[in-house]
């Protein structure tokens, strides 16, 4: 092999108090496809942040070659001088500008600081062809899905003579057609000799196209393998050899022993799921959720396992007073009752409570204080007999949970938003274990918080499923379920791939049903 | 790698009671700072000005006359609070304003109406024009700042039409009352106006009881108060300014009826903010309206009530304007949404909703009100005063922004 374009040699990055990378190590050949895996959060964002300059040159330790040079990027700009360019899961185009006019976005084709629309057009419509996207360059990137969108980065980062592509999860959105049209062209891409990096869940993609994958697992490289000897040959790499890469590591004492529920109904259905479907609010071709049925019992603790994209959110959201998508067929029923959960105030009525993965975006009042934000989903049984909210009760209320969940502040009139993000969590948990549901959905409740945080989150909700609620846990940490759960549904797709009571389960079952695709 | 971890106990955080409580009053310091920083600069405002004038600003007739002269910016001040809180803005209540006093000088003044009569309609139009307005916000879904600009343009256009460009007056005295009068004097004669004096004296007990039963419901629930000593002084601090206050009114003719409507006011909206779910859905829907969303607020309903609200205290405002100059004009309440704007930003409002009190308001309009009475009385014009008018505003929030910049986020 000759020598190779990109070398990045013992990259430790740290965060306050998280070490997101420690002495990774990165080498892709000439003309190769570099796969990326790992677990959510095992450091595969940061790594490609810290090639791409996002986090600058000195925020980190070690050292990056390109093309045999040392590099000290500044910033992403610095980066895409020398050719590597990055293309975000989350796409970076303007949506009501012209597809030219995206291409060249902070690159404008232009003189004398006026744009020269005439070569912008040309030149958008040689990069189109190039990338096989049949559309005229005025169209604006609205108009057009997210697969072609997706062809448009790929015209943009070509546009700036790009000679090391990232992808991060570029099919994550894409349906089976056009995820197959982007691999294609990514081969077409290595034959003209540009290398690639692709950041993906789907090992069978993987398969498919890569030469070599590193495998990161929290913060760490753990392994390269090959994947084929020429670019050509038959993959000989097993998707079960890389999910093992994944997830082995030791499971050791970091979850609180289950306390069974020994009340009279112990064991009776909670929360009954039947036919959930459910369209994406914008894109209503995609099913994101599709005919899931689910059950869980009084003092269980169901998971959901699933990769990004899976649509546990989105079940979850849809479920809870339908907050997300395009509502399509489907059942719920609390306590074997059947329920309308058509809005927010009728799924909490109806006993449900939903704790957001994303806490500060859907879950909290960030600038008003913890008494506030406990109270806000059970206001209404404050009430003293005139109908007005007994303040004194309210915030009897949460002394009560700042002391029981062990929210680190001096008072509860201390903002939320100066909160970390455990103490935050905490107060999440306590607004809906005090709205008295019967069923609680925690959608990634360990998400970002510490590892003593943790313990005390897992020990909130044994008590809740000790104390006779149904739980139903989302999370992308295996261990985690491996850790809390008594049966454990896998997701992929929107669709529900497989069930798996706690005796049998294992990570690596666990993500075979995971990485189960549709064909 | 074992990464055993024990799981952390509460051991030694309970704090002692006395540093609880301390923690507490900073605690009020810190997230009051604006409401408390304004409240001192509008003593200083007032110091100065009563300094400047040779003691006029706080004479009794004139502390009477700067009342109604700001009594309908206020009551708008109020309502715009509101609406900013929940993170939404109103343009159209300076042309509300202009439009209901209008039609209340149609109705008694071409038709006759008796005057109670037409005070309640006007009312109602409010209700009406702010259910109209409310409607395309909270359901239809179009910004607030777009549909009160159509509004401003549409109720001024209204009120051109309904008074055919012209003038309408004079209003029966009854309707006058409101803008221009006082309390009635009753008893024997003393040297204060007597019921102003037993107001007052009901205003300090019912406050004083209000804290009592606070405080002791607050001991019930086994809270932390503020020690015995502080809590005493607030209390004579409050009656102290309360019976000053009275004692001002009390010397001239008495409480205007103005006062009356406006405290009516600041006590039950303030009451309804805190108190009632309505009021704290509203900070809740400004704060983060996603998660108030999840958290099961009934967010279209309650934009559309605090649009139907400011439609009918606009209306309120509308009267007592149209009372005060006894006529019914096509010119009335200009640019009045930007006073009431700006008292509200000076009193507490953040532009991007969440945090404020009625309260603030009232003290932001009244910082505005003190710095137009006094500037007039020392003589400096109008233009100096806009211009004066615009640096308070934008050192207020700069004040704000900069000290939460300092704190951090």
């Amino acid at each position: 092999m000759s020598a190779p374009v990109l070398e990045m040699r013992g990259i430790t990055k740290t965060f306050p108090g998280v070490k997101a990378l420690s002495d990774v190590n990165l080498t892709v050949g000439p003309g190769e496809i570099h796969a990326i895996c790992g677990e959510n959060g095992a450091g595969k964002s940061t790594l490609m942040k810290v090639l791409s300059g996002v986090h600058e040159h000195g925020s980190y330790d070690g050292e990056i070659h390109f093309e045999g040079e040392q590099m000290a990027f500044k910033d992403i700009r610095a980066s895409e001088k020398h050719g590597i360019v990055i293309i975000h899961q989350e796409l970076a185009l303007v949506p009501y500008l012209s597809i030219a006019e995206n291409i060249f976005l902070g690159n404008e084709q232009s003189s004398r600081g006026f744009i020269d629309w005439n070569d912008t057009l040309r030149r958008a419509s040689a990069l189109l062809k190039r990338v096989g996207l049949n559309e005229k360059p005025q169209t604006p990137v609205a108009d057009i899905g997210v697969g072609k969108q997706q062809l448009v980065e790929i015209a943009k980062a070509l546009s700036k003579e790009v000679k090391l592509l990232i992808l991060d999860e570029p099919t994550a959105a894409l349906n089976d057609e056009d995820s197959a049209g982007l691999l294609d062209l990514i081969l077409e891409l290595r034959d003209q000799g540009i290398a690639c990096i692709i950041i993906s869940h789907k090992l069978n993609e993987i398969r498919a196209i890569a030469d070599s994958v590193t495998i990161l697992r929290d913060g760490q490289t753990i392994e390269t393998l090959t994947v084929r000897e020429t670019p050509t040959s038959e993959p000989r790499l097993s998707e079960d050899r890389i999910i093992r890469g994944m997830v082995g590591r030791d499971l050791d004492h970091r979850f609180p022993d289950r306390t069974p529920y020994e009340g009279e109904d112990a064991g009776s259905l909670a929360l009954s799921v039947a036919g959930w479907t459910v369209r994406h609010p914008v894109d209503h071709h995609r099913k994101v959720v599709d005919d899931v049925s689910l059950t869980v019992r009084r003092g269980e603790i169901v998971g959901i396992a699933g990769l990004m994209g899976a649509g546990r959110t989105e079940l979850a959201m849809s479920v809870f007073g339908r907050s997300y998508g395009q509502y399509v067929t489907g059942t719920v029923a609390v306590g074997g009752r059947e329920v309308l959960t058509k809005n927010v105030p009728a799924a909490v009525d109806a006993g449900i409570a939903y704790v957001t993965e994303d806490r500060k975006q859907y879950g909290l009042n960030l600038i008003d204080n913890i008494n506030r934000n406990i109270s806000l989903a059970s206001l209404s049984g404050m009430r003293r007999k005139d109908g007005f909210v007994d303040e004194h009760k309210e915030r009897s209320v949460s002394e009560r949970y700042r002391k029981s969940m062990n929210i680190k502040a001096p008072t509860v009139f201390e903002q939320v938003g100066r909160l970390s993000g455990g103490n935050q969590q905490k107060v999440v948990l306590s607004k809906w274990i005090h709205a008295d549901p019967e069923v609680l959905i925690l959608d990634e409740p360990t998400r970002g918080i510490d590892i003593g945080a943790k313990y005390e989150i897992y020990t909130v909700i044994d008590k809740l499923a000790a104390s006779g609620k149904a739980v139903l846990f989302i999370s992308s940490e295996l261990p985690e379920l491996l850790g809390m759960c008594d049966r454990i549904y896998t997701m992929a797709e929107g669709r529900l791939t497989g069930e798996v009571d706690r005796a049998d389960a294992t990570q690596e079952l666990l993500m075979r049903h995971m990485t189960k695709n549709r064909s | 790698m074992t990464t055993t971890t024990t799981p952390p106990r509460d051991a030694s955080s309970t704090p002692s009671a006395k540093e609880s409580t301390r923690a507490l009053l900073l605690q009020s310091v810190r997230s009051n700072m604006r409401q408390y920083g304004m409240l001192v600069a509008l003593a200083f405002i007032v110091i100065l000005f009563q300094i400047w004038t040779d003691g006029t600003l706080l004479l009794p007739n004139n502390v009477s006359n700067l009342i109604q002269q700001n009594g309908y910016i206020l009551i708008l001040a109020i309502g715009m609070m509101i609406v900013i809180i929940a993170g939404h803005i109103d343009l159209s209540v300076g042309s509300l304003v202009a439009f209901v006093g209008a039609m209340s000088a149609v109705m008694m003044v071409k038709h006759d109406m008796p005057w109670v009569l037409a005070l309640v309609l006007s009312l109602l139009i409010g209700a009406v024009a702010g259910a109209w307005q409310g409607f395309f916000i909270a359901y239809v879904g179009i910004p607030s700042f777009i549909v009160t600009l159509a509004g401003m343009l549409l109720f001024r256009g209204l009120t051109q039409i309904v008074l055919e460009g012209q003038s309408l007056s004079p209003f029966p005295e009854g309707f006058q009352n409101i803008a221009k009068g006082f309390i009635p004097e009753m008893g024997p004669y003393t040297q204060y106006h007597n019921p102003t004096l037993v107001l007052g004296l009901v205003t300090v007990v019912f406050l004083v009881f209000r804290e009592w039963r606070s405080r002791k419901q607050q001991l019930a629930y086994d809270l932390d108060v503020m020690p015995t000593g502080l809590w005493a002084a607030k209390l004579v601090a409050i009656s102290a300014a309360v019976i000053a206050f009275t004692l001002t009114l009390a010397s001239f003719h008495g409480v205007p009826i103005v006062l009356l409507i406006m405290c009516g006011l600041l006590i039950s909206l303030g009451y309804v903010m805190r108190n009632a779910v309505v009021g704290r859905h509203v900070y809740a829907l400004g704060g983060n309206k996603a998660a108030a969303k999840l958290s099961g607020v009934k967010d279209k309903r309650v934009t559309f009530l605090i649009f139907v609200n400011m439609g009918v205290l606009a209306a309120l405002a509308g009267c007592v304007y149209a009372a005060r100059l006894n006529a019914g004009t096509p010119q009335a309440g200009l640019n009045f949404e930007l006073e009431a704007i700006a008292a509200s930003f000076i009193g507490g409002a953040s532009m991007s909703g969440g945090v404020g009190t009625v309260m603030g308001a009232v003290i932001g309009g009244l910082v505005l009100g003190v710095l137009n009475n006094g500037m007039s009385l020392v003589n400096i014009g109008t233009d100096y005063q806009q211009v004066i008018k615009g640096l308070v505003l934008l050192a207020a929030v700069g004040f704000d922004v900069w000290n939460k910049r300092k704190v951090g986020r």
